[in-house]
């Protein structure tokens, strides 16, 4: 497992996932993705699935991976990244590896459409198949790559294209689907929740070093602040990293085997979760008097998970 | 290092486990699959080969048929030899990224037990899993019979990994009339078969992590059209290459492919064109036609993607009547088979009276009778100089009399 020390040290790993890629201004899936390839010295094999990652950073002539990478569909990347793997076992056996002194891991990259929706039955059968590889969520709670429609990652209360707020709707009427802890249900040896910000980098890049490095499949839950479709300044994006974790809205917490859940952090003052709702264009409506009752389920169905959290690490379960 | 697997000179396989030894004896590095009928067997067997000890590649059975394929173009482009097998449904949601493995030119060999497509569902024999992946990018190549099933798949591996080449694969089989029919084969020895296939040689492996390279890119309108025509280009082009390998594959076997076979043909005024285990039931009905004085005989594109139309029109060019024969529905037009061979006869100014007959879907049986009623009207034809019978007739269908013009 590689070492992360400093931010600085850390910073100047060279570059796996080059800049020139055509991501908006201050996406948080960059931020994201250099953390966890820069989060290991093996060689890496990447697959990805169809949205926003994918369509920025591989636009023939070009590409920005300096690791191996592939692009199958929006639905299969887990899928595609387990055969990869599956080679990788079957020449080592028969002694016909490519470069016998490097040691390859395997990542797979999807947003959340490609990992709670249409690509979450090939997720759940390669980890179920036992597979040794790490599957990234970049979770910006929305189709972003196609307009911004609602996922089922989607919280309730946010406007998008698809669920948009209207003259008689306040938006998205479904909660947010909890995907780590059904990851963790699987049985995988590691499932962790991670942000991509200045005061939590730390807690990711050791997140993905310690998920790379294990045996098996596991699975990192990233949330991904989009400056586009949650409608906030590009600027803002660690900020508003920062201030989902600080209300716990998006707590950080890992889980192992399943069964030990251990809180990566703690804020000392947990914020009422206006102070995330109220810095994003896509709850605005949330404000109006008559949706003061969201907030308030808001700001209960937060309180609720993050007490039940607690009690789960507390009890070793 | 895999157990060599005893083979008698003569086996008595079905055509399912024709195709799994196959597999075995090309020693493929991973092999991910779903069950479906009637393929299953060919993934049950394997699974046994691998318990065996006979198989020390991966095998993956996965969750579903699309991330079977999912799962082998990852391996693919990993760098190594990669199989699958699958039928109807499975093939239905295969379809989308039977279009990525081929876009990114990797060397897949997909053993398909041809079946009905639902609505209603069927688990029979017909072409509709083939004519759905027509267009696909693949090299599909048809084998009547569990030893075509045997020696095609062991073909279809070379073919697809040659340089030249770089294209998936499919061998194509009759459900259950070839699948589950055992007949006799006659198999090459492990180390004749592998020698045969080779040794997969890698291009551009994702596994060679010091040279990175990009698979699935995204072109638009500045490159797409590029890469979709030179992916034409070299199915086009695998003509020679598919020829080449039928010659060495006679010479360790024997047995002689072509790419457009024809049976009775050389000096026939009339003829038919079917693919897969009818062929074999129309032999016995141009022997009986030829008794009642029918110059008849039959050709069959051995290889249906690419379509070998200049060959299929020389071969066709004497006669004066053609029925195509299509295993699959039609759907608001004439038959598949119909629409090639009729295109390729166009395209030499060639003016044979055509008609088309569908037959067989969903495992409905075709007989040497129902074949040689078909003669008989194909005859009417070449003897009337013009088309006297149906445009599109139906075979052994029931209730009223089915037909278009």
């Amino acid at each position: 497992m590689k070492k992360i020390t400093n931010l600085k040290e850390f910073a100047c790993t060279p570059d796996r996932f080059q800049g020139g890629h055509r991501l908006c201004p201050g996406c948080a899936h960059s931020m994201i993705v250099r953390e966890v390839v820069n989060a290991t010295d093996d060689d890496l094999v990447i697959s990805t699935a169809t949205g926003c990652l994918e369509v920025c950073s591989a636009i023939y002539p070009y590409t920005s991976w300096d690791v191996s990478w592939i692009h199958v569909g929006f639905e299969n990347a887990a899928a595609a990244i387990s055969g990869a793997e599956a080679m990788y076992k079957a020449l080592s056996r028969k002694d016909k590896l490519y470069n016998e002194d490097r040691r390859v891991k395997f990542v797979a990259f999807g947003g959340d459409g490609g990992t709670y929706d249409i690509g979450f039955q090939s997720l759940s059968g390669a980890v179920e198949r036992g597979h040794d590889f790490l599957y990234v969520c970049l979770d910006n709670e929305n189709y972003a790559n196609t307009g911004g429609q609602r996922s089922s990652a989607t919280p309730i209360g946010a406007h998008t294209s698809t669920s948009p707020r209207g003259r008689v709707s306040y938006g998205e009427k479904q909660k947010k689907k909890d995907i780590t802890m059904i990851m963790a249900a699987h049985g995988a040896p590691y499932v962790a929740t991670a942000v991509p910000s200045t005061k939590h980098w730390k807690d990711l890049a050791t997140k993905a070093a310690k998920a790379i490095s294990t045996v098996g499949p596991t699975f990192i839950n990233a949330l991904s602040p989009c400056t586009t479709e949650w409608k906030f300044k590009p600027e803002e994006t660690t900020e508003i990293a920062d201030l989902a974790v600080e209300t716990c809205v998006f707590p950080l917490y890992e889980i192992e085997d399943g069964r030990k859940l251990r809180i990566t952090y703690r804020p000392k003052d947990k914020l009422p979760v206006e102070e995330y709702l109220s810095k994003q264009g896509r709850f605005s409506h949330l404000f109006k008097p008559e949706n003061k009752w969201i907030i308030e389920e808001w700001q209960k169905q937060v309180d609720d998970y993050w007490d039940y959290l607690q009690r789960r690490e507390e009890a070793g379960v | 290092m895999a157990e060599r697997y005893e083979l008698k000179q003569k086996e008595v396989w079905d055509g399912n486990m024709a195709a799994a030894h196959a597999l075995r004896q090309a020693q493929v590095d991973v092999v991910a699959a779903y069950p479906i009928t009637p393929s299953t067997p060919i993934v049950q067997n394997y699974a046994q080969f691998l318990a065996d000890g006979y198989v020390d590649g991966e095998f993956i059975m996965v969750e579903s048929e699309h991330s079977a394929m999912s799962a082998c173009v990852g391996a693919a482009a990993a760098g190594g030899r990669v199989a699958t097998a699958t039928s109807s449904q499975g093939y239905a949601l295969m379809v989308e990224v039977l279009y990525q493995a081929s876009g990114m030119r990797l060397p897949i060999v997909m053993t398909v037990v041809n079946r009905a497509l639902a609505s209603p569902l069927n688990i029979h024999g017909d072409h509709s899993d083939l004519y759905l992946g027509r267009d696909a990018g693949w090299i599909h190549i048809i084998a009547n019979n569990p030893q075509e099933a045997y020696d095609l798949t062991l073909c279809a591996f070379r073919i697809g990994e040659d340089e030249r080449v770089r294209l998936p694969v499919t061998t194509n089989q009759d459900g259950f009339l070839v699948s589950h029919t055992a007949q006799v084969v006659e198999p090459l020895q492990d180390e004749e078969a592998y020698k045969f296939i080779g040794e997969y040689k890698a291009l551009n492996p994702m596994l060679d992590t010091k040279n990175p390279v990009t698979y699935g890119a995204q072109t638009e309108e500045e490159w797409h059209f590029e890469h979709k025509a030179n992916q034409h280009k070299a199915l086009m082009e695998s003509f020679p290459v598919i020829e080449e390998v039928f010659n060495e594959f006679e010479k360790v076997s024997g047995r002689k492919y072509n790419v457009v076979e024809t049976y009775k043909l050389d000096d026939a005024d009339i003829a038919l064109v079917l693919m897969g285990s009818a062929y074999e039931t129309a032999m016995l009905a141009v022997d009986k036609a030829r008794e009642e004085g029918i110059k008849v005989g039959l050709l069959m594109p051995r290889v249906f993607r690419p379509f070998p139309y200049n060959e299929v029109a020389e071969k066709l060019k004497n006669v004066k009547a053609i029925a195509a024969l299509d295993r699959s529905a039609p759907m608001g037009t004439t038959g598949a088979l119909y629409n090639e061979v009729a295109g390729a006869l166009a395209a030499k100014g060639q003016s044979a009276i055509m008609t088309n007959y569908i037959y067989g879907l969903g495992g409905r049986d075709t007989t040497v009778e129902h074949i040689l009623e078909v003669i008989r009207e194909t005859e009417k034809n070449a003897k009337a100089g013009k088309r006297v019978t149906d445009l599109q007739g139906f075979i052994n269908l029931r209730g009223p009399k089915l037909s278009f013009n």
